[in-house]
């Protein structure tokens, strides 16, 4: 009973991530297009959360839907896209286009249908004990066999730091800023001139 | 699974020089405009300490490290050694072309160490994950550095194609590494040759992996039909850093595909064996025959890149120890001999003037008949005309085609290195019987003037006794 339960979410679940992923590329308002891809996370983690990936669900809504997307939204509402242009040269590239994709589906259909990819290929993998914690055996996990790729994604953040820094941070010698310092230190007589004038009648 | 410091020493030059461009970096916030060279100075020194640390860190047996993901042997330490080496140069040639352009920031010191640490990472990954992140540190710097000049359309352009083809191949190598690790549920090069040693041929699941590595390995390296973006990159970035990309990185491409394809997918010699040879003779075809048409000495450079890749997989394809070794030599030579051609195009520029079209070479005989003399070395050793070292490289090569019985594909290589030698010597002939279009001094430093020379010197002398360095890239290869 159990099984089915999950069956029926699974289903469920990536019938709604495939539409919603089709809805990103149809729909003509960008910003439509955006929140679709929100659902479509949204789903997939839902689905991970079934294969018992609560750790890396909670962060793909954290990070990628609460972060990532919402940034991507303020970029696409600030953006005033033209939805007529993009869509120029539909039809005549479609030819082309659905040939293309019909040789792909058809290859890739004929490679996953083998008997390399059967489910039963592989076993299910045993359920984790009703304690266990998720998110301290990818801990375990990244600080001690992936350590070395752990560092080495450290190294790579900051040469993305670097880069994004190096490409954009300038000095402008028409800017004007303010120097907080040097606003506080400020005395009276720097700034406040008394002049004694004649009372005028 | 939990280990001691001392397992670390096999990694100690890895972990130096990432704390020492760390360091640079700090160092550098520090320096005004007129103390660069302070920054210049301290990457050279890091560079040649990490150079001394894998030397002396070397040991005969291959020694593994960090869970099966860092492999420490004699290809990986003369690897890199000539990384080191090679871009202690590149460094020596950049120096007065970045100061003439307002380039010469500390930025691009550490972007470069930090492409060496990936080209290391990369020459000593023993796991699918530290291949590829090894990878994208070194891609990541080199898309930076593609657009350091920030005022030039043209590099703007030609970074933002590299790095959106850069990121469609990661895509394609990760599908090909996810659909492996989920046949053989191991990420490890050994764990995953033993799989798929126990599968036998005709796994149609390995076979579809390969094809997107292949074309993974294809486009990271250029080869025909994956090279478009590489002449616009050589074109477009400033000399320097495609001085960075022609030599070095080609060593760190080479070793990956020795791990991938021979280490880790060896199995399926048969399989990728048919789909190199497809890329060798389009590479070959390609990059000779365009090469003619250019009038650009970069562009020209970049094609004839293609034409050697084609040969650098000639070698692998052979699948016999000898061509693996004929491999890393040709990519040695190579790394060395393009280091050379870019260093005389950084020799002519001056400001505002990049002298990097075919018609500047006119006449450099009358202007400086020594570096005339080193351009025709390398422009020898590229065509292959001995006793330069480009023809042993290019004879070790065929000799291993020849040998597994690929007959007719040593005849296509020797073809188009016949249709090559064109354009290498219609630029010999222009710097020596043609008038120079401007007679200015060369504005040369002593040390580009040492270096550039040294470097000439070697791809003579290597030509002149090449045993010493083959008997070391046979001595390094194990399979």
């Amino acid at each position: 009973m159990i099984l089915d339960i999950y069956l029926v979410l699974f289903w469920l679940f990536s019938a709604v991530a495939v539409f919603a992923a089709l809805r990103v590329i149809t729909v003509r308002n960008p910003v439509h297009a955006v929140l679709f891809l929100v659902l479509t996370f949204f789903t997939c983690a839902a689905l991970w959360m079934l294969l018992e990936a609560e750790f890396l669900a909670i962060v793909l809504v954290l990070v990628y839907v609460g972060a990532v997307m919402v940034l991507f939204l303020f970029v696409v509402m600030m953006l005033d896209i033209n939805v007529a242009p993009v869509r120029e040269g539909f039809i005549q590239y479609l030819p082309l286009a659905a040939t293309v994709a019909v040789i792909v589906v058809v290859e890739m259909a004929l490679v996953v249908g083998s008997k390399t990819f059967r489910p039963n290929q592989m076993a299910a993998p045993a359920p984790a004990a009703a304690g266990a914690s998720n998110t301290e055996e990818l801990g375990v996990l990244l600080y001690t066999k992936y350590l070395y790729h752990f560092e080495i994604a450290a190294a790579i953040l900051l040469v993305a730091i670097i880069a994004a820094i190096a490409l954009t941070m300038r000095k402008r010698p028409q800017t004007k800023y303010q120097n907080p310092a040097q606003q506080v230190q400020v005395r009276k007589q720097d700034r406040l001139k008394i002049i004694k004038m004649e009372p005028e009648k | 699974m939990y280990s001691t410091a001392l397992e670390y020493l096999p990694a100690i030059p890895e972990l130096f020089l990432l704390s020492a461009l760390c360091c640079v970096l700090v160092v550098d916030l520090f320096l005004n405009e007129r103390q660069r060279d302070v920054t210049f100075l301290l990457s050279q020194l890091s560079l040649l300490v990490t150079l001394v640390l894998v030397v002396v860190f070397h040991s005969d047996s291959p020694r593994v490290i960090f869970a099966n993901s860092f492999v420490a042997d004699t290809m990986a330490t003369v690897l890199k050694a000539f990384i080191c080496l090679i871009v202690l140069g590149v460094f020596v040639y950049s120096r007065r072309y970045l100061i003439v352009r307002g380039l010469y920031r500390g930025e691009f010191f550490v972007l470069g160490l930090f492409g060496v640490l990936g080209m290391m990472i990369l020459v000593s990954g023993h796991n699918l994950l530290s291949l590829y992140l090894g990878l994208e540190l070194l891609s990541l710097s080199l898309y930076a550095m593609v657009a350091f000049d920030r005022d030039s359309a043209r590099a703007s352009e030609a970074a933002m194609k590299y790095f959106v083809l850069g990121a469609l191949a990661s895509g394609i190598l990760l599908y090909g590494i996810s659909i492996l690790y989920g046949m053989s549920g191991t990420l490890d090069l050994i764990g995953l040759s033993e799989y798929l040693r126990r599968e036998g041929t005709g796994n149609i699941g390995a076979v579809l992996a390969l094809v997107f590595i292949v074309v993974a390995l294809a486009f990271k390296l250029g080869a025909v039909p994956f090279h478009m973006w590489l002449p616009d990159v050589y074109h477009g970035s400033p000399t320097p850093v495609t001085v960075y990309i022609a030599s070095a990185s080609k060593i760190a491409g080479f070793a990956f595909v020795m791990r991938m394809l021979v280490e880790g997918l060896g199995p399926l010699h048969n399989d990728w064996q048919d789909m190199l040879i497809i890329l060798v003779v389009l590479s070959l075809a390609i990059g000779n025959l365009v090469a003619i048409a250019q009038t650009n000495l970069k562009r020209m450079l970049a094609y004839s890149t293609i034409a050697h890749i084609g040969f650098l997989l000639l070698g692998i394809l052979a699948g016999t120890r000898q061509g693996y070794s004929a491999s890393m030599f040709y990519t040695i030579v190579y790394a060395i001999t393009s280091l050379g051609a870019f260093g005389v195009v950084l020799l002519l520029s001056r400001v505002g003037f990049e002298a990097d079209r075919l018609d500047d070479l006119k006449g450099l005989n009358d202007r400086s008949p020594w570096f005339a003399f080193i351009m025709l070395i390398i422009m020898f050793s590229m065509a292959g005309v001995p006793p330069t070292v480009g023809f042993f490289a290019k004879f070790y090569v065929l000799r291993a085609v020849i040998d597994v019985d690929l007959w007719w594909l040593a005849v296509v290589a020797v073809a188009f290195s016949v249709i090559g030698a064109f354009y290498y010597l219609r630029a010999v002939k222009m710097m020596y019987f043609d008038n120079p279009l401007d007679r200015s001094a060369l504005e040369e430093t002593s040390g580009m003037r040492i270096i550039l020379s040294t470097n000439g010197l070697a791809v003579l002398a290597l030509g002149i006794y090449p045993t010493a360095l083959l008997t070391l890239c046979t001595r390094s290869l194990m399979w």
